[in-house]
């Protein structure tokens, strides 16, 4: 099952790239997860592994997963080692108007779980699609209140210099 | 599926039982129910497996897992709070109230949240009462990781390192009458404290409400088993009778039923280390009442949560 959540972000690519990129900020925007820890001495890069959950309906669902493809800043893929089969990806571009379009896919199921697996993978797509969405909204806040917070404090530098 | 915790009942309990003679008195030899139920205990008794941990499947229940959600998540609305609170490794004692007749929906929606929060490679078993692993159609639960209850089971899952699930109030405590809902009851069994204490692990109290809303529990019948003579030869004191689907009237509930969809709601507690917090030689009963007091005053307050039976 796939789902897929994609927003136009007003600020430069790295800013975002910084945000997606960092382990600590994850819970400050994704919705639905409720950890997400670095797994080894690695923190970020590629290779880099974190122990995630997602909360979908009863149960916490995730496990440990790796970052297989890490192309500042513009792509970051993960693929998952133990728990839940998934394969998540951030999409980052920048647009002609200086902004930067994001996009967050996620492919999820359990290889073997026969017809059940798949009717409780369409049954928690429209909630995972919705977490998806609701978590691009909450980084492109977060993003451009930062945006937003620099150019003050530029504007205060340039003021009192 | 009426689980059971080590109620200190080695002599009887687990798969020592196999070499007993059941029903081997003079009141029921000769009489045709008598030959009857023996017979079935008989059968019932060589049916119960050895302990075996390596039958635990990882990848039998990793693929069971959707269809536990689907169970837990759209009939059950299950929710398993405080998973947190369990040691993210090392071996541990779960100490669960228990409630739903044999159906167990508690069992469910907690083995389900454990096995995702942790990963199915997280060794974790559960204490099953043995008449549950001998009957036919329930052997995969051994891939679930259920083990007959007795002391050595336990002693054995924990020595390997593993999560253990007991539910020490076992078929007394499953069965109790639907206004004692929201009652922990025991039965004053205190074989899972002697465990802890003899494994030093920390035991984690699991509070469960919701499970005896699934059908109108209405008594144990205790006194039916006592006279069916169910206590020798089975290991079980109750005879429960309910109200149930789709029987109605539902005697003894070993065919199992269909349960309400109650919510089931669920809350691990931290983690208590008996050791540092009762003294190296600590006393059974205070531990006990100390344990028992801590579930009953969280399961009033899931209680107080709850606007509406079933409904939650």
């Amino acid at each position: 099952m796939r789902a897929c959540a994609r927003t136009i972000v007003s600020a430069p690519i790295e800013s975002v790239w910084t945000i997606v990129a960092d382990p600590e900020r994850v819970l400050s925007f994704m919705s639905g997860v409720t950890r997400w820890e670095v797994a080894d001495d690695q923190a970020t890069g590629l290779g880099a592994r974190y122990r995630m959950l997602f909360r979908i309906g009863s149960a916490e669902v995730g496990g440990l997963i790796e970052v297989v493809e890490w192309d500042e800043p513009r792509e970051l893929a993960w693929t998952s080692v133990t728990g839940v089969d998934q394969r998540g990806r951030w999409r980052l571009r920048e647009t002609s108007g200086g902004g930067t379009s994001v996009e967050i896919r996620l492919a999820y199921g359990v290889a073997g779980s026969g017809l059940l697996g798949w009717l409780a993978e369409r049954l928690a797509g429209p909630r995972v699609s919705s977490h998806l969405r609701t978590s691009v909204q909450q980084l492109k806040g977060l993003v451009e209140q930062e945006q937003l917070r620099e150019r003050a404090a530029a504007r205060r530098a340039a003021r009192t210099s | 599926m009426a689980k059971t915790g080590v109620a200190g009942t080695a002599s009887t309990n687990g798969h020592l039982a196999t070499t007993e003679e059941p029903g081997g008195d003079g009141r029921t030899r000769g009489s045709l129910l008598g030959r009857a139920l023996r017979g079935i205990a008989q059968q019932a008794q060589s049916r119960i497996p050895r302990a075996d941990l390596d039958e635990r499947d990882p990848d039998f229940i990793r693929e069971r897992l959707p269809m536990m959600w689907l169970m837990a998540s759209l009939w059950f609305r299950g929710e398993v709070r405080g998973l947190g609170n369990v040691p993210d490794s090392g071996p541990v004692l779960l100490v669960g109230n228990h409630s739903g007749g044999n159906m167990t929906p508690d069992t469910i929606v907690f083995t389900l949240a454990f096995n995702t929060y942790f990963g199915v490679e997280r060794a974790f078993y559960q204490l099953a009462h043995n008449l549950v692993l001998s009957m036919p159609q329930l052997g995969s639960l051994r891939k679930f990781g259920t083990v007959a209850a007795s002391p050595d089971n336990a002693s054995k899952a924990l020595e390997s390192g593993a999560a253990l699930l007991v539910y020490p109030g076992g078929d007394y405590e499953v069965h109790r009458p639907s206004w004692q809902r929201n009652r922990v009851d025991f039965g004053r069994r205190k074989g899972f404290i002697r465990l802890a204490l003899e494994q030093d692990v920390p035991i984690v109290p699991v509070v469960s409400i919701g499970g005896q809303e699934t059908a109108l529990f209405l008594s144990r019948g205790e006194r039916l088993a006592s006279l069916l003579r169910l206590d020798r030869m089975f290991r079980l004191k109750v005879l429960p009778i309910s109200l149930a689907l789709p029987w109605v009237l539902n005697i003894g509930d070993m065919l199992g039923h269909i349960p309400l969809p109650a919510k089931i709601t669920i809350e691990t507690l931290p983690p208590i280390d008996l050791r540092a917090q009762f003294g190296p030689d600590p006393d059974l009963d205070e531990i006990y009442d100390h344990l028992t007091q801590l579930m009953q005053d969280t399961l009033d307050a899931l209680a107080l949560e709850r606007r509406l039976p079933v409904i939650g």
